[in-house]
């Protein structure tokens, strides 16, 4: 444990971020769920660390659990949103978002 | 600095580097492999924190299941995106500045935060233990029924969403 | 005591005939008889209360130690500014001597108007419901005023007298006549209020300086001795009493309302009104206000000692007297005839009154109620008569009659005695009750007129004789004697010539040969009236006195300055052979050789004289050139400068400037402003939300962006306060 924990949370951090840059940013459908993906993954990464650097002396393995539970809903959801996309796509020809308005005013 | 640290470094680039691939690129595919190569970054953070169950299922799921997903759909909606549409839309600068912004808050704040940290051993048997208490009544049997009733929901969902008519 | 009870019910004597008032006018318009009733009921009530209150103080005063305080009974009163004005009544014996008469008089003619309206026949009168609405509204009028115990109640009633004396008047209203000269009966009621309206606004003029003198409009205030004493001693402009002054100025409204020379000429002309009014307003009530007033006010008259008003009240009184009684020998309609003789009859009281006589004036007033009102009655039953044989002849025919008009070629006047004639034989009842009063009228022994009138001739001797308790000053009274005598003369000549005339002789015209005896609903109230005629006279019998003694004696209204006549056998029998002289001219000139064409043996010898009295000293004339017409041009002047020049621009001005105002508000006000902020608000809507539609771009990653900004935000937010 040589590593200071918050190298690996400032990790995380940038990770998180650069996905959350993806999911503002980006045109195509598929590139925000590659972006969400990438906050997951920083997400998951955070709780191991904190689970090896913190909880592991309690014998609790919580944290794992954890985020396998997070990588679980991370595949049902972009089975889902690309199955959404997929839909769409039929539909409109399109996968780019910001054609995706119907809701504006 | 020990090897350690190398190592930490070493993979830290590699998924940092992914994940910047996944987000600047222009080219659909070729983010999508960068999210490949982000995703084994991680997966080597967690075996650098001795959670290689972890990052086992972080390999198969992600890389071996998500990752082919996306793959898929990127192909199945080809027809859509021609090498000179416009990748971002209007407020990317904006939602740059505010990711950096963000970045900078949160990394200052974990760098100052003094972290309850415990020196401790990983047990022999973690991944025993991680199995039992997956089933475990008084573990996270229920948490792991609701994930697994999530997925077949999601299946489900996904097959009639994505359906021909 | 029981005696208390009723006199403190005084006050529903006038409230029954009001209500008789009130409910003709409201429910029982329609049917006749119901109204009939209710009027007879009315007045029969007040008539009972009142003759029960008269015995009732007369018992009060003469067996009871205390003299009759009239005891005023306050019943409210309505607060005028700093001071409140206490309404209440009174009963004393003068009261008393008037409820007395009016009542009954005047249900004598209520009963009399059943006929008269010709109630139950075909010519009965399309008003006839509202006619007893209005006499029995009068009743209510002239009674309020005897029991009232202020000016202002009395003042209040007095002018309730005046509307309905108009009303009355003018009662057929549409009635219009081919000689433009002759006044028609609307034109006469608005004679008779104007002409009335003058005294009266003397009157008022009185009683305001009263008021500001002593501050009190109530009698028995006024007439305390303190207040009598003041008025007496301060004085108008450094000259003349208090006391005089208001005496004068509220006789101005008696010589109005009692028609006295100069305002007497409304009188006459009041004869257009059905002859059940000149009755009851201008023989027994209305005109005797005018006395009953000054009667009340006669301590205000005392109060100076020999002072100017009452010599002023008794010439006033004696010239009337006389000079009526030149018009009344010219005239030759039956009902003017009566009525100078009324005004005549009133100057005789008002001259009783000027020198002292207080209970002969009164007992006169009484007298000459029921005799006055039995003329009337009388003559309007005879032209009844006259109408009804006019109607038979003219319109049925006998065959050999064709409808004639007046014997001088005119239309038919029923009221004409040149008309008449012989009528003693068709109309007995009528005819001897009508010599009834006739007699009593000229004063006769031992009819009423003679007690009452020899009294006031008794007194006026006896005061030039002897100077009279008033002060009054020695030497005048004789001119009022003898001016008196004169005037007894004429009254018993124009008397005789009126019913040898009417009465005697053979009838001049077919209509006079066809008249029917009235109706017994008009002959009865005749024959009662000419008993009362024949017999109240006893009363006043000067050695044994009723009237003096309800009075006089037992009454504190002077203490004990009323004085009383001693009976004088000279004077009694100078004023009996001047009646008898007066009858013997009048059967001479009519009587004996009955007139057979419609010449009067007068005319000739008096020549212009005759024409003078017969036009009534052509006064009417000079009042409508001298007063009545620059008084209309300075109103039509007034009108029209008011109107064109101060009126018409003001009025137009203010409209002029309102729209203006209008305009100009509305464009500095209304549009940039009310508008304004009107169209402003919208628009304020209209654009915040267009502003704020642009946030829902209905784009996620504008939405997940600003949560972002806002935790990040929130983020500094949290660093920089720690």
């Amino acid at each position: 444990m040589q590593v200071p924990l918050s190298w690996y949370l400032v990790v995380a951090a940038a990770l998180f971020c650069i996905g959350l840059y993806g999911v503002l940013s980006r045109r195509n459908a598929i590139g925000i769920l590659m972006g969400v993906e990438l906050m997951l993954n920083a997400v998951n990464v955070n709780l191991i660390a904190f689970w090896r650097y913190v909880e592991v002396v309690q014998a609790s393995v919580a944290g794992q659990v954890f985020a396998i539970i997070v990588i679980t809903v991370a595949a049902a959801e972009a089975a889902v949103g690309l199955a959404l996309i997929i839909a769409i796509y039929r539909s409109r020809r399109t996968v780019d978002v910001t054609e995706a308005d119907q809701l504006k005013l | 600095m020990s090897v350690q640290h190398v190592v930490f470094i070493i993979l830290s680039a590699i998924a940092l580097i992914g994940a910047l691939g996944v987000v600047l690129n222009r080219r659909l595919f070729r983010s999508a492999l960068f999210l490949v190569v982000s995703f084994v970054g991680v997966a080597g953070f967690y075996i650098l924190l001795e959670a290689e169950l972890l990052a086992m299922i972080q390999l198969l799921v992600y890389v071996g299941a998500i990752a082919i997903l996306i793959i898929f759909a990127i192909m199945l909606s080809r027809q859509a995106m021609a090498a000179d549409d416009k990748v971002l839309n209007e407020q990317w600068v904006l939602g740059g500045l505010a990711a950096v912004v963000l970045c900078a808050f949160l990394i200052y704040i974990l760098t100052r935060v003094n972290w309850p940290v415990v020196e401790a051993a990983v047990p022999a048997n973690s991944i025993q233990r991680l199995g039992e208490s997956l089933v475990n009544p008084n573990g996270f049997v229920l948490p792991f029924e609701v994930a697994s009733v999530l997925l077949l929901v999601a299946l489900v969902g996904a097959v009639i969403i994505a359906r021909e008519k | 005591m029981t005696a208390n009870l009723f006199f403190n019910l005084t006050w529903l004597i006038p409230l029954f005939p009001l209500a008789a008032f009130a409910i003709i006018v409201l429910w029982t318009n329609r049917n006749q008889l119901l109204s009939t009733w209710v009027a007879w009921i009315g007045i029969g009530l007040a008539w009972i209360l009142g003759w029960l209150i008269f015995w009732l103080a007369g018992y009060h005063a003469k067996y009871l130690t205390a003299p009759v305080e009239n005891f005023p009974v306050p019943l409210f009163s309505i607060p005028t500014g700093s001071t409140e004005l206490q309404v209440g009544f009174q009963v004393d014996t003068l009261t008393g001597l008037m409820l007395f008469m009016v009542p009954f008089v005047c249900l004598m003619i209520f009963i009399y108007s059943k006929g008269y309206m010709n109630y139950g026949t075909k010519a009965v009168d399309s008003r006839y419901s509202r006619f007893f609405a209005y006499i029995s509204l009068f009743a209510c009028g002239m009674l309020g005023l005897v029991v009232s115990d202020n000016l202002v109640t009395l003042l209040i009633f007095w002018e309730v007298m005046g509307l309905c004396s108009y009303l009355l008047i003018g009662f057929w209203f549409e009635k219009k006549y081919a000689d433009p000269n002759r006044i028609t009966p609307k034109q006469a009621g608005l004679k008779a209020f104007l002409t009335t309206r003058i005294g009266d606004i003397l009157m008022l003029a009185g009683m305001l300086l009263l008021y500001t003198q002593t501050g009190t409009l109530t009698f028995k205030e006024i007439f305390s001795s303190e207040v009598l004493e003041k008025l007496a001693t301060t004085y108008a402009f450094g000259q003349v009493p208090w006391a005089t002054v208001i005496a004068i100025l509220i006789f101005g409204g008696a010589v109005g309302k009692s028609a006295q020379f100069p305002l007497h000429i409304w009188l006459p002309d009041a004869m257009e009104g059905p002859t059940p009014v000149s009755a009851l307003i201008h023989a027994a009530t209305m005109v005797s206000a005018g006395v009953y007033l000054v009667a009340r006010i006669i301590p205000l008259f005392v109060a100076v000692e020999g002072g100017t008003q009452l010599a002023v009240v008794a010439f006033i009184g004696a010239f009337t007297a006389l000079f009526s009684g030149t018009m009344a020998i010219a005239q030759n309609d039956i009902k003017r005839v009566l009525a100078y003789s009324t005004i005549s009859q009133l100057g005789f009281m008002f001259a009783a009154l000027g020198i002292g006589a207080y209970v002969a004036a009164v007992f006169h007033l009484i007298t000459h109620a029921f005799f006055k009102a039995l003329l009337f009655l009388g003559s309007g039953s005879v032209i009844h008569g006259v109408e009804h044989g006019h109607h038979h002849t003219a319109h049925e025919g006998h065959g050999h009659e064709s409808p004639e008009g007046d014997l001088r070629g005119g239309e038919f006047d029923a009221n004409d005695m040149m008309n008449m004639g012989g009528l003693l034989r068709r109309m007995p009842a009528t005819g001897w009750a009508f010599i009834v009063g006739a007699l009593a009228l000229t004063g006769i022994f031992p009819w009423a007129g003679f007690w009452s009138k020899d009294e006031i001739l008794a007194d006026a001797w006896n005061a030039f004789m002897h100077g009279t308790e008033f002060g009054v000053a020695k030497f005048w009274p004789i001119f009022v004697w003898a001016m008196l005598i004169v005037a007894a003369l004429l009254t018993a000549f124009y008397t005789a010539r009126l019913v040898f005339l009417t009465f005697a002789g053979r009838p001049r015209t077919e209509a006079a040969h066809h008249a029917p005896e009235s109706v017994p609903s008009m002959t009865w109230p005749l024959i009662i009236l000419a008993i009362f005629s024949t017999f109240l006279g006893l009363f006043g019998m000067p050695w044994a006195s009723q009237v003096y003694n309800l009075l006089g004696k037992y009454s504190t209204i002077l203490g004990e300055h009323i004085p009383h006549g001693e009976f004088n056998a000279l004077v009694a029998g100078i004023s009996l052979f001047v009646a008898a002289l007066g009858w013997l001219f009048g059967w001479l000139l009519y009587g004996r050789k009955p007139l057979a064409a419609a010449v009067d043996p007068l005319e000739k010898p008096l020549g212009p004289v005759y024409t003078l009295f017969k036009n009534r000293y052509y006064i009417d004339q000079i009042y409508q050139k001298v007063i009545i017409r620059p008084v209309i041009g300075l109103a039509s002047a007034a009108y029209a400068f008011d109107d064109r020049i101060v009126i018409d621009p003001i009025v137009d001005g203010v409209g002029r400037f309102g729209r203006w105002l209008s305009e100009f508000l509305k464009k500095a006000v209304d549009n940039p402003i009310v508008d304004g902020a009107v169209n402003g608000v919208g628009r304020a809507t209209a654009w915040s939300g267009e502003f704020m539609r642009a946030t829902q771009t209905g784009q996620i990653q504008n939405y997940l962006l600003v949560a972002v900004v806002t935790v990040l935000l929130l983020l500094i937010l949290f660093i920089v306060r720690s």
